[in-house]
């Protein structure tokens, strides 16, 4: 029986495996692609770690900006344990051959690792490689990975996790190339499967497919989630494609206009007030463009080269003549699964959860630039360390399979369940409800009407099903399962936007526009199980 | 518009709204068309490697190819097609273990801009596997390392931080650097505007200083060592 079975091979995913093989556990990583396409790879701004190479910095300040832009809703012992570990996360980053941007200093290691300033910062404190660090990290990483001769099961959608007596005794897989469903046993799990937030679909950054299937397997085995409200848009991405625009943009100098060709916010606040500000402009049915030309062609295609080209592509003009058309979208989701100080996931005892999908409490209601790559890195390690930890006690008795053969009855059903209304469809149709009535500026009765809206959807869902029949390589039936994820997570979201009635961060209620008190406690879901 | 597409089958002719992505045009006959067009993709923005196919017979992104009317859309080659435009990356994956791109032996190195410079290009790499599916020595050679792996072979040697170059070196020798052919192919369909080419020459120059050298010209008969003029120039 394999000790630790990762699943999700992103970032979080991979830095956990080495881990846990360093450990001396017998890893196995399975992921729903090929380990270089997660998302990690999106990634641009940097890595925190309070090195202070570009100038004074120190643990305290990584701490105090990281809790202060969690507005209260972070776990201080958590924030700490990730701030310390920052330094030695890139030490070891660093000595795997991670091509780190530099300083000319004269110096060696990692006091030549170059850091640049990000919003919310007290210092330059985002390590970073160019403007590929989440990608220059990953590839690393899995170079890494190879060298170690960690094992990988590509192509394998993650189904539902095999518990007894709350214990996570393995899960199972769709096969995507053959349709078959397998069951993998494991002494412990790691889940790091990204986040949740292309439920905003067509009003996203992400991929099509984080649509958190980590965090829903976690709720059908009877585990919890927490802080499911808290999504962080960003403000500027193009209106028609949703692609991201680099904070970078602004940083440079860009300008904010309507439709006036008005200036209504200071460019340089932090994300949540930008985009709240932008979705104003919005929704009074006015456009709103990111304006760079004053930079001019040269310096635009020296800063900016890969923004100019995707403005081209997707948005057919020309930055440096022509007004750039944005829309603030869903970008980053703070909440997930619920674990506790070990990254043991609450209720489900040897399974861990980590990165995006988990929610260690150190974003809060908004996370702070940098910190991401720095949770699936410091804490990916410490992840795999519990987990392997875990295995050592953990009984080899394997699973009589009840749960196999459920999902392969579940996978039947959908085969031959008929498909009268579109899902496709339907998932736009989530995505722009969620847009409209779940996203940065929020009101009980749109969020009511919201919930019931899903609930008609999911009351539709056994009108849904897939056309393309096929066994094998049916990308149709993994976009159908996806989507039956995000609408099973949706309801866990609005309910927790509904239960808030105060403003904190990520989360902005009109008729709740400040923060309360009685609300700086974190929401955590369960589904009751059934006895 | 019109756009083709090679499925399992045959090749098949779409409508789909002008002036978009082909990704975009791809996600537009799967949602309204035909849910069973088969096709990988991810970010959307050129970053995740996932999308490559050949449009007409060229290797792109579909995430950054802007339809013009009556493409044809063809899967990578050298890749097992899994079904229509989906194919199984495994194989060419392989090639990274054996070359043993990675950091053999890790030393502490005074590093600078210079030195960050001296592998940017490289480290851009997405995976997409495009150069894989445009080097033509694949249709001689399948066990070739081929392009991305050697490209990542050279970022590797390269880096000041690796204690054991050697190592990957002599990795390189078999069916490495000394296959390619030097046509350029890679470095044309690079989405990164990486140039493995070079790359690869410049992994020649340092297997030949530790100590390797080129098997085909050692294994090239002349007959005689009467090279037809004196290499010596008389002395």
């Amino acid at each position: 029986m394999i000790d630790v079975l990762i699943i999700g091979s992103g970032g979080a995913g991979l830095t956990a495996a080495l881990a846990a093989k360093e450990a001396g556990a017998s890893v196995l990583v399975v992921g729903k692609s090929y380990p270089t396409n997660s998302q990690t790879s999106m990634a641009q701004g940097g890595m925190n770690a309070a090195l202070g190479n570009a100038g004074e910095d120190h643990i305290a300040l990584h701490v105090q900006d990281t809790i202060k832009s969690a507005h209260g809703l972070c776990d201080e012992d958590m924030v700490r344990q990730m701030c310390a570990d920052a330094p030695k996360t890139i030490e070891w980053l660093e000595s795997i051959g991670v091509p780190f941007s530099r300083l000319d200093n004269d110096k060696a290691g990692v006091e030549t690792v170059a850091q640049r300033q990000m919003g919310g910062a007290s210092a330059k404190r985002a390590c970073y490689a160019q403007d590929y660090t989440g990608l220059k990290i990953l590839h690393t990483l899995y170079d890494t990975c190879l060298k170690e001769k960690i094992d990988f099961l590509d192509e394998h959608y993650f189904l539902n996790l095999i518990v007894k007596d709350g214990i996570a005794k393995g899960a199972t897989f769709l096969d995507i190339r053959t349709g078959e469903v397998k069951q993998i046993n494991a002494k412990s799990i790691i889940i790091a499967t990204g986040g949740y937030a292309s439920l905003y679909h067509g009003f996203t950054t992400n991929a099509y497919g984080s649509t958190g299937d980590g965090v829903a397997a976690v709720l059908r085995a009877g585990g919890a989630v927490s802080d499911m409200e808290f999504i962080q848009f960003h403000p500027t991405a193009l209106k028609h494609s949703s692609i991201l625009i680099s904070e970078s943009a602004r940083g440079e100098g860009g300008h904010l206009l309507n439709s006036e060709g008005e200036r209504f916010v200071d460019e340089l606040k932090p994300r949540d007030e930008v985009a709240r500000a932008i979705f104003k402009e919005l929704s009074e049915d006015k456009e709103v463009f990111l304006d760079v030309r004053h930079l001019g062609e040269d310096k635009l295609m020296e800063l900016l080269p890969q923004e100019v080209a995707l403005c081209k592509l997707h948005e057919h003009i020309d930055p440096a003549k022509e007004l750039i058309p944005i829309k603030p979208v869903a970008h980053y989701s703070m909440g997930g699964i619920d674990v506790d100080y070990a990254l043991e996931v609450t209720g489900i005892k040897g399974c861990f959860a980590v990165g995006e999908c988990s929610n260690a409490k150190v974003h809060g209601a908004n996370r702070l630039g940098g910190n991401s790559l720095l949770e699936i890195t410091a804490f990916g390690r410490f992840a795999g360390e519990n987990a392997y930890k875990h295995s050592i006690y953990a009984s080899t008795k394997p699973d009589e399979g009840r749960q196999l053969q459920k999902d392969r009855a579940h996978i039947k059903n959908i085969y031959t369940q008929k498909a009268s209304v579109n899902f496709y469809t339907q998932r736009e149709q989530l995505g722009k409800l969620f847009y409209e009535k779940v996203g940065i500026i929020r009101e009980n009765s749109q969020l009511s009407k919201a919930l019931d809206e899903v609930i008609a959807m999911q009351v539709l869902s056994n009108k849904i099903g897939i056309q393309d029949k096929s066994a094998t390589n049916n990308t149709n039936l993994i976009d159908f399962l996806e989507f039956s994820n995000a609408l099973l997570l949706a309801p866990t979201i609005i309910s927790a936007a509904i239960a808030r009635d105060e403003s904190r961060g990520a989360h902005y209620k009109v008729d709740f526009k400040e923060e309360n008190e009685d609300f700086r406690k974190h929401i955590v879901l369960q589904w009751k199980r059934e006895s | 518009m019109k756009i083709k597409i090679q499925r399992d089958k045959s090749i098949e002719e779409f409508e789909v709204s002008p002036s978009m992505t082909l990704l975009a045009a791809l996600y537009e006959i799967k949602e309204d068309q035909d849910a069973s067009l088969t096709f990988m993709a991810g970010c959307r923005a050129s970053v995740c490697g996932t999308c490559a196919v050949r449009v007409n017979g060229k290797e792109e992104l579909a995430c950054a190819y802007k339809i013009k009317g009556d493409e044809l859309v063809e899967p990578l080659q050298y890749h097992p097609v899994l079904r229509d435009l989906r194919v199984d990356k495994n194989r060419a994956k392989e090639t990274l273990v054996k070359t043993t791109a990675w950091l053999h032996e890790s030393k502490e190195a005074t590093l600078t801009h210079n030195d960050e410079k001296l592998t940017e290009k490289q480290t851009d790499c997405i995976l997409c596997d495009s150069c894989y599916s445009a080097c033509p020595v694949y249709a001689v050679n399948p066990d070739f390392l081929g392009p991305f792996a050697l490209t990542r072979a050279y970022r590797y040697t390269t880096d000041k931080r690796e204690g054991d170059a050697k190592a990957i070196i002599d990795n390189i020798q078999t069916n490495g650097v000394w296959d390619c052919t030097l046509c350029g192919e890679c470095t044309a369909v690079c989405p990164k505007g990486i140039d493995p080419k070079m790359d690869i020459t410049m992994l020649r120059g340092t297997s030949l200083q530790f100590g390797h050298s080129d098997p085909n010209f050692a294994t090239q008969s002349f007959g005689t060592p009467d090279f037809g003029f004196d290499p010596n120039g008389g002395f």
